[in-house]
C-alpha cells in the first residue's frame, strides 16, 4: 500500500480536481477526502454512502440558566473570550451564557462554576461516511459548520482510508489534504512517506509553496511539486520549480489553464474522464512521474 | 522484571501489534515467573490525539520498566523517557513469545531515539 | 465621523475563489475615496495581501501563547493537572511532562495545582506585523511552520484593530475555527464564491457555518459566466444580497498571478468594485458616513 498525500498550501490551486484524476488512472486504489472543511471530491466521485458514523470529540461548555446566579467566575477565567453576560429570558435576572463558536472546550469554567452549573457534553463534531464510488471506495467527512477539531477529524478519515486499503489489499490511498498549514494540514501529512504540493505560478502560489515546504521539511517529509496553470505565468513557473528543488523538492510536472477542467466539473467528471486532450495528457504525465518518485526511480527527493 | 509487550490480542502466542501508541493490548509478562496479563489499550487506541503519551502513561502505571515495541513516535518517546521505561526494538512482525525469547537472549536493540513520525502533530 | 467605522470580513468556503483580490481592491477603492482604511489578513496559515498592498512593515512583535511551567520543587506529583487537561498535553508519569504542542493556554492546570506549582510563561507561535501601504494601515500575522493552532494568533490580530478606520479582514479558506475566529464580532461579511459545483457547494457550509452568529451576509460571484447561475440561484432562494458578478477573465488571472492590482491593466474593474462597495452599504446595519 502506497500513499500519495496531495496538499496546496494555497487554496484553490486545483488540488481536488487532480486528486480526481489521479483516482481514475490509479485503478486499485481508496480515496481519503481530508479537505473536511469544505469537502469537495465526493462532488466528482458521486459516492453512494455505505456506512455512516458520528465524530465526536471533546466537550462544550454550557451554563444552566436556571442554577446560573451570574456571579461571572466563568467569564473571568475564560482566555477565550466565550463566555457573555445576558438576562435570562425568564425574568431578565443577569446569568451568563458561552458562546459555542468561541468555546475551545477546556473545561475551565466548568469546574470552577461555584454552584457547578455548567454542563460539560461530549461534542457532536460532524459525520464521516465509507462510500462506493466508480474507482474504488472512498472515505469521507462532514465537519458541522464553524466546528472545532478538524486535525483530528482528518487523522481518522486518513486512519480508516489506511485501514480499508490494508484489508482490501489496494495499491494506493490518494489523499486529498486540505489548504494551510495549520492542524488539519499537519493531520494529512504526519507520517506519510511523500507528499505532491499541487500549487499554481502566482506571487500568492509562490509564497504559499515556501511556507508548505517549509512544512514538510519541519516534518522531515519528501515533496514532490507540480504547477498548475502553469502556462498563466511561464517565468514565474519556472522560478518556482528552482525553488522548489532549493528546499529539497522534486517537481514532477505542470498542468496547462484549460477551462477545460471547470467544464468537467460542471458535468460531475475529472478531468481525465471527461476526455483525451492535452489537458488530460498533461495530468497523465504527472501521475506517471508521481509513480516513478513513489518507486524511487527518480532518485530522493529528500533535502 | 515486568515487560510489556504490544499485542494484537489477548495471548502471547498471537503476532505483536507493532506499533506502540495505537497498540490493541499489553501484554504484561513477569520475566521471573513467565505469567503474563493482557490490558486492553482500545480508550487509547480510540484517542486522535495524545494516543501515544496516553499509552506511555497505561505502560508506566503497570510498572513495566520494559516495553517491547516495533515502533514509538516523538511524543510517546519523550513520555516513555521520563517515566524511565526502556524501549526494546523488534524489527520484524512476530508472536509475542518470539519476541520475548530475543529479548531475552539480548537480542533487540534498545531504542535511543523516536522512529516514528507519529499521527498527529 | 459619528457612527462606529464597520468591521467587514472578506471570506469563501472554499480557497482560491477570490477572497484576496476582493479585499485588497475594496481596500484600493476606500483610500482612492479618502476613507480610512485598515487591512488584517487574518490567513495566518498563508497570509497574502502583502503581496499586492505591497506594505512597509515597520513593527513586528512576537506573538505567544501561555503554556505552563511546572516548578519541581514545590510539585508533589499529585497528577491533578494532567487529569483537568483536555487537551491531554500533560502526562503524568513519575512527574508531569508538558507537551507544549499539544497545549491550548487555558490555564485551567494553573488553576487547579493545591500548591501553586504551575506558573505560565508565554512561548512564541509566530509573529505580527503591521505598517501602511500608502494610507492604507496594514496588519498581518504568520503562525510558526509546524504550529498547529491558528485562532489565538488569529485573536490577537483582531486585537489590534485601529477603530478609527474601516476594517477589512481577508479571512483564511474554510468553514472551521481559523474562518470562524476571523467572522466572530464583525459588522457584515462578504462572501466569494465561483461558479462551479465546489464553489457553491463550499458557499453553502460557509452559509451555514457564518449564519447562526447574526451578521449579514452578501456574495461576490467570483469568474462569472453567462452560462451558470447556480450562486445566483441559491442566493436568491436564501435570501442573501449578490454584492457583485465579476466576470471570468484570463488577463485578470494573469494580473493576479503577477501581484498587480487591476485597476491599472483594467480600469473597467474600478467601477466594478465601487459598485461591489455601495451595494455592501445598503445591508443592514451598514454605515460609513463622509
Amino acid at each position: 500500500m502506497k500513499e500519495l498525500v496531495i496538499i496546496s498550501g494555497k487554496g484553490g490551486t486545483g488540488k481536488t480536481s487532480l486528486t480526481a484524476s489521479f483516482a481514475a488512472l490509479a485503478g486499485n486504489m481508496v480515496l481519503a477526502d481530508c479537505d473536511v472543511d469544505a469537502a469537495d471530491l465526493h462532488l466528482l466521485l458521486a459516492p453512494d454512502i455505505q456506512y455512516r458514523a458520528d465524530f465526536i470529540s471533546g466537550c462544550e461548555a454550557i451554563i444552566r440558566e436556571a442554577d446560573c446566579r451570574g456571579c461571572g467566575r466563568c467569564a473571568e477565567l475564560c482566555r477565550f473570550d466565550a463566555i457573555a453576560s445576558v438576562r435570562r429570558a425568564s425574568n431578565g435576572v443577569r446569568v451568563h451564557r458561552v458562546d459555542p463558536i468561541a468555546c475551545e472546550g477546556c473545561g475551565v469554567c466548568v469546574w470552577n462554576c461555584p454552584h457547578q452549573a455548567i454542563d460539560f457534553p461530549d461534542c457532536h463534531c460532524g459525520e464521516w461516511f465509507i462510500s462506493a464510488t466508480r474507482h474504488g471506495p472512498m472515505v469521507h467527512a462532514r465537519l458541522a459548520p464553524g466546528s472545532d477539531n478538524s486535525g483530528k477529524l482528518v487523522s481518522l478519515v486518513r486512519e480508516e482510508a489506511r485501514k480499508l486499503a490494508k484489508q482490501q489489499n489496494r495499491e494506493w490511498v490518494l489523499v486529498d489534504g486540505p489548504p494551510g498549514t495549520g492542524c488539519p494540514v499537519i493531520a494529512a501529512v504526519t507520517g506519510a512517506a511523500r507528499v505532491l504540493v499541487v500549487t499554481e505560478p502566482t506571487v500568492a502560489g509562490a509564497h504559499d509553496l515556501a511556507r508548505i515546504l517549509q512544512l514538510a521539511n519541519h516534518f522531515k517529509i519528501p515533496a514532490t511539486v507540480c504547477v498548475n496553470k502553469w502556462d498563466l505565468h511561464p517565468d514565474m513557473t519556472e522560478q518556482m520549480e528552482a525553488a522548489a528543488r532549493e528546499a529539497g523538492a522534486t517537481p514532477i510536472g505542470r498542468v496547462r489553464y484549460d477551462s477545460a477542467i471547470t467544464a468537467a466539473q460542471r458535468r460531475g467528471l475529472s478531468a481525465i474522464e471527461a476526455g483525451a486532450g492535452p489537458l488530460a495528457g498533461d495530468i497523465h504525465a504527472v501521475w506517471r512521474n508521481w509513480q516513478a518518485v513513489a518507486a524511487g526511480n527518480s532518485g530522493s527527493a529528500n533535502p | 522484571m515486568k515487560v510489556a509487550i504490544t499485542s494484537t490480542s489477548q495471548q502471547l502466542a498471537d503476532p505483536m501489534d507493532m506499533h506502540f501508541g495505537r497498540a490493541r493490548f499489553f501484554l504484561l509478562v513477569d520475566t521471573e515467573t513467565g505469567r503474563f496479563t493482557a490490558h486492553d489499550n482500545t480508550p487509547n487506541l480510540q484517542a486522535r490525539q495524545g494516543a501515544g503519551i496516553q499509552s506511555a502513561q497505561v505502560v508506566a502505571r503497570l510498572g513495566a520498566q520494559t516495553v517491547i515495541t516495533g515502533s514509538v513516535g516523538p511524543k510517546a518517546f519523550r513520555a516513555l523517557q521520563e517515566a524511565g521505561v526502556q524501549i526494546a526494538l523488534i524489527a520484524e512482525a512476530c508472536t509475542g513469545e518470539e519476541a520475548l525469547r530475543r529479548f531475552q537472549e539480548g537480542k533487540l536493540p534498545v531504542l535511543d531515539a523516536p522512529n516514528s513520525e507519529g499521527h498527529w502533530v | 465621523m459619528s457612527a462606529k467605522l464597520p468591521t467587514i470580513a472578506i471570506a469563501s468556503g472554499k480557497g482560491g475563489t477570490g477572497k484576496t483580490t476582493v479585499a485588497v481592491h475594496l481596500a484600493a477603492l476606500l483610500v482612492e475615496r479618502g476613507l480610512p482604511v485598515h487591512y488584517l489578513d487574518c490567513d495566518v496559515e498563508e497570509p497574502n495581501g502583502h503581496l499586492f498592498l505591497k506594505p512597509v512593515l515597520d513593527t513586528a512583535q512576537p506573538a505567544t501563547l501561555l503554556n505552563p511551567v511546572i516548578d519541581e520543587e514545590r510539585c508533589t506529583s499529585c497528577g491533578r493537572c494532567a487529569e483537568v487537561c483536555e487537551f491531554k498535553a500533560i502526562a503524568m508519569l513519575k512527574k508531569p511532562l508538558l507537551f507544549a504542542e499539544l497545549c491550548h493556554g487555558c490555564g485551567a492546570c494553573a488553576l487547579v495545582c493545591p500548591v501553586a506549582a504551575i506558573r505560565e510563561e508565554p512561548r512564541e507561535i509566530g509573529a505580527i506585523e503591521s505598517g501602511h501601504a500608502g494610507p492604507i494601515r496594514f496588519i498581518h500575522a504568520r503562525l510558526n511552520v509546524g504550529e498547529p493552532m491558528a485562532p489565538p494568533l488569529i485573536r490577537q490580530l483582531k486585537a489590534r484593530r485601529d477603530p478609527a478606520a474601516i476594517a477589512l479582514l481577508d479571512a483564511p479558506p474554510g468553514v472551521s475555527c481559523p474562518a470562524v475566529t476571523t467572522a466572530r464580532d464583525t459588522d457584515a461579511v462578504v462572501l466569494v464564491a465561483d461558479p462551479t459545483p465546489f464553489g457553491l457547494h463550499d458557499l453553502t457550509l460557509a452559509v451555514e457555518a457564518l449564519r447562526p452568529m447574526g451578521m449579514p451576509l452578501g456574495v461576490v460571484v467570483n469568474r462569472a459566466v453567462p452560462d451558470d447561475d447556480r450562486v445566483q440561484t441559491y442566493c436568491r432562494e436564501q435570501a442573501i444580497p449578490i454584492l457583485a458578478e465579476l466576470p471570468d477573465d484570463r488577463r485578470v488571472a494573469e494580473t493576479y498571478a503577477r501581484g498587480r492590482l487591476l485597476f491599472d491593466d483594467l480600469p473597467e474593474w474600478r467601477g466594478r468594485i465601487a459598485r461591489l462597495w455601495d451595494n455592501l452599504l445598503t445591508l443592514p446595519g451598514l454605515e460609513v458616513s463622509p
